[in-house]
């Protein structure tokens, strides 16, 4: 599906400028500059079917400069960080790393289509930022109520389950440091912010 | 003892709480002593980084940055739970491949008072240090159960073997470690082709048609080949092996009944300690009926019963109740065993 023509008056360095921004804002060597359309990434995904492009897709669309539909894509959250494309391609790009950076991006911008992935992230980092440690119940409970309410009485089975057997935790637990740990999030943000 | 600094991770404390109290039993018998890094926070997960890359770096970073500072007389950093071993290894890799992370990331850890050199914490996963450090002649030493007749299904899932950024497992996609773990407590090991295949991680909370379809896949192959049970390294993995085993039942009309547990609770198990300890009962899919191959006791509840062995137990009373009165002979009480 593309929505979006190459405009040819925008030119390559328009278009280039856009690959490099998503490989420098990639943690270590993205190596996306390398990527010989080969697809042994789409192939080796378990969540392919779900994608509206491919990786490989993606990544010529990334390269052709065409932002808004790259951002607006849900194949970075659809990805499960499983690292099978990583370990298989043949260029050695980070795949799974720069899906991480469009996630970031597309969450930023709030260009995504569909919330239910970044909201669900959006709530993790919210728990972990207010107590320093993952709180599951907290997590599921305001996930299910947002984006699957009708999936709750189905999952009480699984959630008294879970209870009963004590693996359910019914209040965080916070971090000494969480001040600390703030000043640390808090300039963070500032330098991603800046730079 | 060897000695080893301990990063446990959310998970350990709430839904793999299994994955805790067994582990404990066997650090002893295993000569492991571990010491865990004081105020540890949570690793991220999968999710901090796909809403901002530095304070993801940041908040992995004062972990290695808290296990730094407490090194003394080891600077290897032991993680149990597999995202919690990957995005500390990883950090640490990009921290030193990367000059740009790594100064943004210590002027991050400077408003908390906290500086971290890359490179000055090796991490490990508890897998591979008992196999490389404390070695499978020690692991076959303190066996005082062999898991003899018992066939496993060993599952690492993904986040252990790959991206394996310090290369030190056997294979990317078929590694060898678990096996070879699992073999020395003398289960039978199947050869479990999706061992390095993706349980679904979050997506039985974003996209659950997804997350069951991979789930089908494990639980259906695992039972195909006989399996009595699946082990598994990683709390993500018998999370959604275990506690969505009901749900993707029902959205496929299947009836699996596979049960999953850590490879630290067959140890236990294996070095004598009892169910109960080792956190047997916890899983939502009951292992008791397979762990019955080992001698342990079975649950007799008849809510434990499938439609087969219920009706395999009546026709066995009925034939009882139907025969002349007998010694009882070897294999008779097998036909009240769980298959």
């Amino acid at each position: 599906m593309i929505v979006q023509e190459v405009v040819p008056g925008r030119g390559r360095t328009g278009n280039a400028r856009f690959l490099e921004e998503v490989s420098a804002a990639t943690a270590g060597v993205s190596r996306l500059e390398m990527c010989i359309q080969c697809g042994c990434c789409g192939g080796s995904c378990p969540s392919a079917a779900e994608m509206d492009h491919t990786p490989r897709r993606l990544f010529a669309l990334i390269r052709a400069g065409m932002r808004d539909e790259v951002l607006a894509s849900n194949t970075p959250w659809m990805c499960v960080s499983c690292y099978h494309c990583v370990v298989r391609c043949p260029q050695g790009v980070h795949v799974v790393d720069v899906m991480y950076t469009l996630k970031s991006m597309a969450a930023h911008q709030r260009a995504y289509r569909d919330a239910t992935a970044p909201d669900f992230s959006r709530t993790f980092v919210r728990n972990v930022e207010a107590y320093g440690r993952s709180f599951e119940l907290g997590l599921t409970a305001l996930h299910y109520l947002k984006h699957f309410r009708l999936r709750l009485p189905g999952m009480a089975p699984m959630g008294i389950g879970m209870m009963t057997r004590g693996r359910l935790g019914l209040r965080p637990r916070r971090i000494e440091g969480s001040d600390q740990l703030a000043a640390i999030l808090r300039r963070a943000k500032g330098l991603e912010d800046g730079s | 003892m060897s000695h080893y600094l301990y990063y446990p991770g959310c998970s350990m404390e709430s839904s793999a709480a299994a994955y805790r109290e067994s582990l404990e039993t066997v650090l002893g018998p295993l000569g492991i002593r571990l010491e865990e890094i004081d105020d540890w926070n949570c690793c991220g997960a999968t999710e901090y980084v796909g809403i901002s890359l530095l304070p993801a770096y940041a908040l992995i970073a004062r972990n290695l940055a808290l296990a730094a500072r407490q090194a003394d007389g080891t600077r290897t950093l032991v993680a149990a739970c597999s995202a919690c071993y990957l995005n500390l290894a990883k950090a640490d890799h990009y921290l030193q491949e990367s000059r740009t992370l790594a100064a943004n990331v210590n002027s991050a850890l400077g408003a908390g008072g906290l500086a971290y050199r890359a490179g000055s914490v090796t991490v490990r996963h508890l897998l591979e240090v008992i196999i490389t450090d404390v070695g499978l002649d020690a692991v076959r030493a303190a066996v005082s159960r062999p898991l003899s007749g018992l066939r496993v299904a060993p599952y690492l899932g993904c986040m252990v073997p790959r991206p394996d950024p310090d290369h030190r497992w056997t294979d990317h996609e078929r590694p060898r470690e678990l096996d070879l773990l699992l073999a020395a407590l003398g289960a039978e090991v199947v050869d479990y082709p999706l061992k390095t295949e993706c349980c679904g991680g979050h997506m039985t909370q974003i996209s659950p048609a997804i997350g069951f379809e991979l789930i089908r896949r494990l639980i259906a192959e695992a039972t195909r080949l006989g399996a009595d049970l699946m082990v598994t390294v990683c709390p993500m993995c018998q999370m959604n092996v275990d506690a969505f085993q009901g749900e993707t039942n029902r959205h496929f009309g299947t009836h699996y009944r596979m049960p999953i547990l850590f490879y630290t609770q067959l140890m236990g198990l294996a070095f004598g300690r009892e169910a109960r300890e080792v956190g047997i009962g916890r899983e939502l899919v009951d292992a008791r009926p397979a762990l019955a191959r080992i001698g342990l006791p079975v649950p007799s509840t008849a809510a434990e019963e499938t439609p087969e062995t219920k009706a395999a137990r009546i026709e066995a009373a009925h034939r009882r109740r139907q025969a002349l009165p007998m010694p009882p002979m070897p294999g008779d009480a097998r036909e009240e065993g769980p298959r």
